[in-house]
């Protein structure tokens, strides 16, 4: 739920990257922490192992400035992507705004983005979420490597209206910037609607 | 004002008033250099996370959460949809502390229960300020 503080005139939302494990959604927010000047952003906070595989969450805060008098700010996190840090991803999804689902391009890994896909429809929905009706954006990530599946056959698969989709390749910010305006403008426009 | 005033019953270095989701509502005290942001999004996943613990125990949740530093501790009290959190070093006791934020945590209940009513009728007469965000307000944004 998108927060509102009329008395500093704020806006908080919050955008939850989600994906198999390894897919990149820390690369994301790498990328974005990196690319952003000082002044718009807050620290980038990981939760992380100590081989660097992220344990709980990563969150960092980014200020994309006002809009009509009310300064604009969304919370960006990752989930853990392992299979056995549901308990986790379940905690974040509370009270989000938008989601990002970032896809492994990589023809071994459509099983994962299919399961992983299942399960965020399925933890959005213990929370009173609707995939359906939430702001929603795919990422198609990794496409520099040799052996990633058609982009066609992927959004085939993991399509699930009629979100937009992005080609990225995290590493070197492709499509990073794309994939978070698309899903920040999905949230200010519903809550234009609301 | 309340929590002005059990940053001072307290001895406290500073006090929050956390949503569950995150989001800071408002906070008072010497905050110094502290991003304020991440502290409050970090504790409300530490009281998620302490809670499904809680589940697990088969407790239905754990009203308060401490970590004692050896300067500088955290007294974090859950108050339905919202979290009282207290940071204090070695001029307060966990005591103290957790007296008077129960105290403290009624008051805090009552003006956040106040604000719900509130908001249900000025959510309506001010939702016309974001329906009149035009898509070039949007895009601004984006440079």
């Amino acid at each position: 739920m998108t927060f509102i503080n009329y008395a500093s005139r704020e806006i908080n939302c919050k955008i939850v990257y989600y994906g198999p494990g390894l897919c990149g959604k820390t690369t994301n927010l790498q990328y974005i922490y990196d690319s952003t000047a000082p002044q718009a952003k807050g620290k980038l906070i990981s939760l992380a192992t100590e081989t660097d595989r992220t344990l709980f969450f990563d969150f960092m805060p980014l200020e994309l400035g006002t809009v009509r008098g009310f300064k604009t700010r969304f919370h960006l996190y990752t989930v853990p992507g392992q299979v056995y840090y549901d308990a986790s991803r379940k905690l974040i999804l509370k009270g989000v705004d938008g989601v990002v689902f970032v896809a492994d391009s990589q023809d071994e890994r459509m099983d994962a983005n299919i399961e992983s896909l299942y399960n965020l429809e399925e933890n959005l929905q213990t929370q009173g979420y609707d995939l359906m009706q939430l702001p929603y954006v795919l990422q198609l990530n990794k496409r520099d490597l040799p052996n990633v599946t058609p982009t066609d056959e992927l959004a085939q698969e993991l399509l699930r209206k009629d979100e937009p989709v992005f080609e990225a390749v995290a590493t070197d910010g492709t499509g990073v910037f794309d994939t978070l305006k698309a899903v920040a403008k999905q949230v200010l426009t519903e809550l234009r609607k609301s | 004002m309340v929590l002005a005033r059990l940053c001072v019953e307290c001895a406290s270095r500073v006090v929050f008033l956390v949503d569950r989701d995150g989001q800071t509502i408002a906070f008072h005290g010497d905050i110094g250099d502290m991003d304020t942001m991440s502290f409050s999004s970090l504790a409300a996943g530490n009281v998620a996370a302490t809670s499904s613990m809680a589940k697990l125990i088969g407790e239905d949740v754990f009203p308060a959460v401490v970590h004692e530093g050896e300067r500088e501790s955290i007294f974090i009290s859950v108050i339905g949809r919202s979290l009282l959190v207290v940071v204090f070093d070695e001029r307060s006791t966990l005591g103290l502390v957790k007296l008077r934020t129960k105290k403290a945590s009624f008051e805090v209940a009552a003006i956040l229960d106040e604000a719900v009513k509130e908001s249900t009728t000025f959510n309506a007469s001010s939702s016309s300020v974001f329906a009149e965000i035009t898509d070039e307000d949007i895009d601004s944004l984006f440079g």
